[in-house]
Order: structure tokens, then C-alpha cells, then sequence
């Protein structure tokens, strides 16, 4: 059924009985050309985009839990590309191109609200390396344009701009195109248009195990489903890329963290940019319902937990106060926290891995969720050519052997 | 908040401690091969389960210290020091 203003009003006439779920929920076949594990954003967007740009058929998705339940629904829902090398601008402002035209393409509204990104400078290092960062997304072509004091002052009304401000706002940059998308659309989205391809979209589904070829090569999965033969497997599975890898007999160089994050009561519009302040380590923005949605740092210490520790919970809502100190009364509704996969670089990893016909897409760290349609891409290029997209091809496995890392400390704004 | 109890100075919050990753990594020989390096100082277990990782009590003594972490629960299993092995686990460890 295509979503429309029409529809609506028929299904307003017919009392909203007559709307059909927006995915199926198949048993998994014995057999499939190609299989993905992990059915959050990317894994769903490489499905689609598997089936959308290369028409292949026989594709499944396997979820161990429900769809869009790990990272994509754990994130702070920010979308930009403000990176500093050009292979991660290429490759981040291919994925803002894709949202800013994704509710169209799967005809499912992702609320994409490009209301700006806003990075502020308290030091005058922060002034000078803001200006680094902004004259390399000039290089790179990517607009991005340097705020004064004032001009910081005017865009966010609710920042402590007082003489005797704890951290002062000495100016900042902005990235206009910037801003937020709903998570959740993302997921369903690109969950509801796959399965309109014919995708098998599996949840409740885990993978224990691979099956693998007399040449080493994965043939198929073990689940809870049972086994499921499959001609070439991607991974998308963020935080547990090395569990799953540990399954298939190879290591990464991730290590997992949780990064949380938090919401407070809603309240009236108050905020209408995407806020951060890597001096302070807050990351702030107002959500359409209302609610401060407020990123936190990482636990640095590995964890699978999905919870973040009080210790940074505390550190992250003392630097928002300090800077937004109108909030002081808000009450924090909830918290949580999802698992990271952390690389060196902070640079994904796109494309082969030791095991042939399995391929992966991790390495995102604490930014994911702005790079879900170009992962998807890259994915869904790879798994269906066997060959790398150029977009993807400096981010492989190799270069933490051949030593070209692409040290993006710009990864996701907060040092980590 | 975790408590972990520095061989030193016994139990303390976590906001005093750094960790230091994983524990127990020897360097290659200076002559090793790249694959060798590129294993030593970016590919790691990273497990989910128990983890032997380093930590220092930056904001106390100073010392660094060894731990046997369980990466979901985050129950320490055990403490010991960064010149002693690692210690054997009880069967049944979560």
C-alpha cells in the first residue's frame, strides 16, 4: 500500500481498519542468494538497496531481536557529514545526499529536519581547530561556515552567553544541512520498502554459528531457526561485529563501549539547532515531541551492556547545564545506552573480511546513524558485486595491516 | 556506578580509575612482520564475557592494575597485579 495523503483520508473514512502491516513476518527459507545479519538501519538499507539498485532477489535479513532495537534506536537521531578527510566526506555526504531525499525514496516520512548543526569554540585552540575543520569541509565541498560570537548567540537563544559563563561561547561553525531524521522511520522505512522488494525480513532470529565451504568459504548460518544455506553473507551488527567474527574464526580491531544517551520531560520549542560542545562534552538537541535529547559520552571501558554507567551520566548533564543552565529543572524521562563498536581510526570497516563470501560493515563507532543509507549502500554493492564501491574502497580491513588509517578524530564530535 | 578495588588503596568509585584495555599483549619483535604489528596493536578478542583488561587508579595511587571483568554484568571476577598471570576462573563463571 502506498502511504499518501489519500490513503489517509480513506483510512479515515474507514475508521482506520483498513491498514496492512508494513512488513511481513515470513518463516526463513532453507536457502538464500545472499543473507544479512543484523536488521537495524544498515542491514535493512543494504537489503533494499540490494534489491532496489542490483534487482536481486532471494535476500533475508536475520534480527536477533526486533527491527531497529540495537543502535538505530538507541542514537541521538543527528545527521552530518562534517568531516575532515576527504575519504570520509565523500563517503558521509553521499549518505546526508541519500537522507535528504529518503522519504521519498521508500515513501515513508523519516522526518528529516535539517535545522542545523552547530559545533561551539570556548578556547581559543577550539576557535583555531574549528577553523581547520571548516576550511576542510570547504576543500572537500561540503558548505560549513564559521560563526562569531554573536552570530552563535542569535542561532541559540538558550545558551549561557553571560560575562561570567562557566565555559564562554567564543564563536563556533555550523553545518546548515545538518540536523536530525527519526530513527525508528529509518529502520521501518527501509524495513517496509526491502519486503515490498521481496526481501524475508527474520526477527527473533539469532545467529549461533557459521557453515562453512571444503574451501573455508561461508556456504550458510546456523540459527535459532535452524540452518540457513546462503550464497554470500554480509554482517551489520555494530557493537557485536566481534562476537559474530569470533563465530566465523577471524578478530577485528574493535573494541565494544556502550555510549549513552538520555531524554527529559518534553517541553516547548526551546532548542531548534543540533548542539555540541566537544569542550564540555555536550551534545544536545530538542526532539519534535519536545524532549531534550541529550548524547552522552562513552563508558570507556569495554561493555556489552546496553547501559550506560551513572559516572558519565553525571559528567554529561553537569556540561549540559553549564552551557544550557535554563534546564537545570528538567527531569531526565529516560536513559539508556547501546553497544559501540570502536575502531582506531574512527573509520568504518566496508567490504571483505578473511572468511570468503562474508562481508562486513562495522567500525562506525559512536556515529552510525547518519552514515545508514551509504552503509547500506556499500554493503549491498559489495555483497552483489563482489567488488568494492569506491566510496568504500579506503575502508578496509587492510589498513590497519598496511598502516593507511584514515584517523578521523572528527568521527563523531566527541573525543573519543 | 562501579566499585573497583584497587590492590591498594581496596574499593573506590569508578570515576578514579582509567582503563587501559586489554592486559597480558606482548610486543613482536622489532623484525616481526606487518600482519604481526597490525595484531598487536589494533586486533583484539574484545569480548562478551570475561575480559582481562588493565586499569590505573589515575586519581589515587597511580598503579596500574589488572582485573578479570565480565563485559555484560561488569561483576569483577578478580583483581591481581600487572606482574602476576591471570588467574584461574571458577567453572561456571557467567
Amino acid at each position: 500500500m502506498k502511504y499518501s495523503a489519500l490513503a489517509l483520508l480513506r483510512g479515515a473514512l474507514a475508521a482506520h481498519r483498513n491498514w496492512s502491516p508494513a512488513w511481513r513476518s515470513p518463516e526463513p527459507k532453507p536457502a538464500y542468494d545472499i543473507v544479512i545479519v543484523g536488521g537495524g538501519g544498515h542491514g535493512l538499507a543494504a537489503a533494499y538497496y540490494l534489491a532496489k539498485n542490483h534487482r536481486l532477489s532471494s535476500i533475508a535479513v536475520l534480527e536477533r531481536g526486533w527491527l531497529g532495537g540495537g543502535n538505530t534506536g538507541r542514537n541521538t537521531t543527528v545527521v552530518r557529514s562534517n568531516y575532515l578527510y576527504p575519504e570520509s566526506a565523500r563517503l558521509y555526504d553521499f549518505s546526508l545526499k541519500l537522507y535528504e531525499g529518503l522519504s521519498r525514496e521508500l515513501n515513508f516520512n523519516v522526518m528529516l529536519s535539517q535545522r542545523g548543526h552547530v559545533m561551539l569554540a570556548h578556547s581559543r585552540h577550539d576557535l583555531e581547530s574549528l577553523a581547520r575543520w571548516a576550511n576542510a569541509m570547504y576543500m572537500n565541498g561540503i558548505e560549513a561556515e564559521l560563526l562569531s560570537r554573536e552570530q552563535v548567540g542569535e542561532l541559540i537563544p538558550a545558551l549561557d552567553m553571560s560575562p561570567d559563563a562557566r565555559y564562554p561561547v567564543l564563536g563556533g561553525f555550523t553545518q546548515r544541512r545538518g540536523g536530525t531524521a527519526r530513527h525508528d522511520a529509518v529502520a521501518w522505512g527501509y524495513a517496509r520498502a526491502a519486503d515490498a522488494l521481496g526481501v524475508d525480513i527474520i526477527q527473533n532470529c539469532e545467529v549461533t554459528g557459521f557453515v562453512k565451504a571444503a574451501n573455508g568459504a561461508v556456504s550458510g548460518i546456523e540459527t535459532s531457526h535452524g540452518r540457513i544455506q546462503a550464497g554470500r553473507v554480509g554482517l551489520a551488527v555494530a557493537g557485536h561485529s566481534s562476537v559474530l567474527a569470533g563465530l566465523a574464526g577471524f578478530r577485528l580491531p574493535v573494541t565494544s563501549y556502550a555510549l549513552q544517551a538520555m531524554v527529559t520531560e518534553p517541553l516547548k520549542p526551546r532548542l531548534d539547532k543540533v548542539v555540541i560542545s566537544p569542550g564540555t562534552g555536550a551534545y544536545v538537541s530538542q526532539s519534535d515531541k519536545g524532549e531534550m535529547v541529550i548524547g552522552g559520552g562513552l563508558d570507556l571501558f569495554p561493555s556489552y551492556a546496553q547501559r550506560g554507567s551513572f559516572a558519565v551520566l553525571q559528567s554529561v548533564v553537569a556540561a549540559t547545564l553549564a552551557i544550557f543552565p535554563s534546564f537545570s529543572r528538567l527531569r531526565l524521562m529516560r536513559q539508556w545506552a547501546g553497544i559501540v563498536d570502536v575502531v582506531h581510526d574512527s573509520s568504518p570497516i566496508l567490504g571483505p573480511t578473511p572468511v570468503p563470501e562474508l562481508y562486513i560493515n562495522c567500525g562506525w563507532g559512536t556515529g552510525g546513524f547518519k552514515a545508514i543509507p551509504a552503509g547500506g549502500w556499500m554493503l549491498a554493492h559489495v555483497l552483489a558485486t563482489g567488488r568494492n564501491h569506491e566510496l568504500a574502497e579506503p575502508f578496509q580491513l587492510e589498513r590497519f595491516i598496511t598502516g593507511r588509517l584514515i584517523d578521523e578524530a572528527a568521527a563523531s564530535g566527541i573525543a573519543h | 556506578m562501579m566499585q573497583l578495588r584497587c590492590p591498594d588503596c581496596g574499593p573506590r568509585d569508578e570515576s578514579e580509575f582509567t582503563c587501559g584495555g586489554t592486559t597480558h599483549i606482548s610486543r613482536p619483535d622489532l623484525n616481526a612482520s606487518d600482519v604481526a604489528w597490525a595484531e598487536y596493536l589494533f586486533f583484539r578478542d574484545n569480548p562478551q564475557g570475561v575480559h582481562f583488561e588493565r586499569w590505573r587508579h589515575t586519581y589515587g595511587c597511580g598503579s596500574w592494575f589488572n582485573l578479570a571483568r565480565h563485559t555484560v554484568t561488569h561483576q569483577v571476577l578478580a583483581v591481581y597485579r600487572m606482574n602476576e598471570s591471570p588467574p584461574q576462573l571458577p567453572n561456571g563463571v557467567p
